[in-house]
């Protein structure tokens, strides 16, 4: 079960990003957890007590046989229900722009964990940007593979359009990461401006002020 | 006749035995359920007047039993044992022949050798309900006092009664924890009240279809029911056992009423429709002119060969006093604060009778109570029946909760 680095899927290197921003021992949301790999990866290597939130069908099947406590929900509906301070950490990796009130979500992870993480796709990438100018079309990439007509990702954002609504809902970020195409971090000391341009997909670890 | 009736308890039947209504009231053909009561055909835990069942409305009961089948080998541990707890109609026969009905147990698709609930590696014990009618006690039991059968005198119970004397049979096998409690329906109702009675002696649960409580709406059809029963004039006051009557009619109709329950309006319309039953045109009589009507008399008819009306009046009632929360202000989550169990909720789209929401507000109240929950809803058109019938997702999501709690448990 205990995978080593280079066995894990390298569309998700961002897992192990994630994980690292998550204190041992501690009480893990995660919303859209998928198949549940990052909670099992978070168990195994970091003895976190996760629950998950999934709404297909499928990936909780995925989870319960991983034997992961992982309940069938929708992120925009069923955060509410999820008393204060119930987590150590709440993650939403790549779910975000698939939600129909951003915002909501946010301050509900803010609420039910001490501390959020969120990932997402960087709509603010120069490929996209890049697309858009040459081609006039919307971007298809590896981590936005679909056509506009039939994605769920229905709120994209850049990283810079989140760090706004991170000032809207109150939220101060204590750690911040901007990956590569292949998942790596981009491991050098920019401006936002550089991230939004080279980052494909942003990383953040979010504290309630 | 019928057409393409999916298996399972309720829904079996044959074109031979298709009966006009007025056959309702005629004597049983096969073996008569009295027989079940007193001596069942199962292994039997009885219990002297030295060791009461202390039941919620306040009497104790002695002596009393409990009817049980066991499938597969406890091991030497004792950690390997899975109680299953059957629903309102249900009995102890799980997964082997029913010496009533000569039909197979009503869980084949869940319980048995390379099934969810594997026997070859589980000990499952599965035993009838307090108050029911299959070689436990209940209202048609001998009362050593009088001679007669308890009748009406029989204590009104809840499931938690039948939990607690469950919990006597467990007792009884020597086994201090039991591996997986799991159950749909009224078994899920079961299945929640061991969880929040004996945390410490459930290392996993799984309720299928159920709810923490019995809604006004369900309360309004078991009260349907009972009324029908009690309407009969071969109830008697419900001493029909001594007057040598039977409220056949009453009990059929009961279980017609609840059988529309159990389904939903687009499983019926796929089986039934507005088809006629052996027949071209409508007869302009109160003949059973359209399949479903032949169908629910058929159901009817079925089901009086083999259950006790005064049981149905108290396990129905022992549900509809179901309120897992009642005693903890209302407040769900409180009832499993500080659980160790691992749970696994299981709803069905088209499950009227325990709709979604009720499995849901379970998970709610576990997850603020910071339990262990997983929870699945499968899509299904086939009602409440769902949990009973051939439903692989079903299969695939307890097979994976259980393989999983069985690894965390270390057995093989």
């Amino acid at each position: 079960m205990n995978l080593p680095d280079s066995e894990i899927s390298p569309a998700r290197l961002d897992f192990l990003l994630l994980a690292d921003m998550v204190a041992p021992g501690s009480r893990v949301l995660d919303v859209g957890c998928g198949d549940g790999s990052l909670l099992a990866l978070l168990r195994d290597r970091k003895n976190v007590d996760g629950r998950g939130i999934e709404i297909s069908r499928e990936g909780v099947n995925a989870c319960l046989a991983k034997g992961l406590p992982v309940i069938q929900g929708d992120a925009d509906t069923d955060l509410a229900d999820y008393p204060n301070d119930a987590f150590d950490y709440v993650i939403l990796s790549q779910t975000i722009q698939a939600t129909r009130q951003p915002k909501v979500v946010l301050e509900h992870l803010l609420r039910i964990g001490r501390r959020a993480i969120v990932s997402f796709p960087n709509f603010g990438h120069w490929r996209v940007r890049l697309d858009l100018l040459v081609k006039g079309r919307m971007p298809v990439t590896d981590n936005m593979p679909y056509s506009w007509h039939d994605t769920p990702n229905i709120h994209f954002c850049t990283i810079r359009d989140f760090l706004e609504l991170c000032a809207e809902v109150g939220a101060r970020m204590e750690r911040a990461a901007a990956l590569d195409a292949g998942g790596k971090p981009v491991r050098m000391a920019l401006p936002w401006w550089a991230w939004n341009m080279l980052g494909e997909q942003g990383v953040f670890l979010l504290k309630r002020r | 006749m019928f057409v393409d009736l999916p298996p399972g308890p309720h829904y079996r039947c044959s074109k031979d035995r298709t009966r006009s209504s007025d056959q309702m009231s005629q004597s049983p053909s096969f073996l008569e359920p009295r027989s079940q009561i007193d001596d069942p055909s199962s292994p039997v835990a009885r219990f002297g007047a030295d060791e009461p069942l202390v039941m919620d409305a306040g009497m104790a009961l002695a002596p009393w039993q409990i009817a049980y089948q066991t499938y597969g080998t406890l091991n030497t541990a004792k950690s390997n044992a899975v109680l299953i707890c059957h629903a309102l109609t249900g009995d102890q026969h799980v997964a082997n022949v029913s010496p009533v009905t000569g039909k197979p147990g009503w869980w084949t698709t869940m319980v048995g050798p390379g099934k969810p609930v594997d026997t070859d590696r589980f000990f499952v014990i599965c035993a009838n309900v307090i108050g029911g009618c299959s070689g436990s006690t209940g209202p048609a039991t001998i009362n050593p006092a009088t001679g007669h059968p308890y009748n009406l005198d029989f204590p009104v119970l809840t499931i938690r009664d039948m939990v607690r004397a469950q919990a006597a049979l467990i007792d009884r096998l020597g086994i201090a924890s039991l591996f997986c409690v799991l159950g749909g329906s009224m078994g899920g109702m079961q299945v929640l009240q061991w969880a929040a009675s004996y945390p410490d002696r459930v290392f996993s649960a799984l309720p299928i279809a159920a709810a923490a409580r019995h809604s006004a709406q369900n309360i309004a059809f078991h009260e349907v029911g009972r009324q029908a029963i009690m309407a009969d004039p071969d109830w008697r006051g419900g001493n029909y056992l001594n007057e040598g009557t039977r409220p056949s009619k009453g009990l059929g109709v009961a279980r017609m009423g609840a059988h529309i329950t159990y389904l939903s309006e687009l499983a019926l319309h796929r089986k039934f429709g507005r088809n006629f039953q052996d027949r071209s045109a409508p007869t302009f009589s109160f003949d059973a002119d359209f399949q479903i009507e032949s169908y629910l008399r058929y159901q009817g008819l079925q089901f009086v060969e083999r259950f006790d009306a005064n049981s149905y009046l108290y396990v129905t009632k022992a549900m509809d006093y179901f309120d897992l929360a009642a005693e903890h202000d209302g407040i769900l989550a409180r009832v499993f604060k500080g659980s160790a169990t691992r749970f696994c909720v299981i709803s069905f789209t088209s499950d009227w009778l325990f709709p979604t929401s009720d499995s849901r507000a379970i998970v709610h109240a576990l997850n603020a109570a910071a339990a262990s929950v997983g929870f699945v809803e499968i899509e299904s058109d086939k009602g409440h029946d769902a949990f009973l019938l051939d439903e692989p997702e079903m299969f695939s999501a307890a097979r994976g909760f259980i393989d999983a709690a069985a690894r965390a448990r270390g057995l093989s």
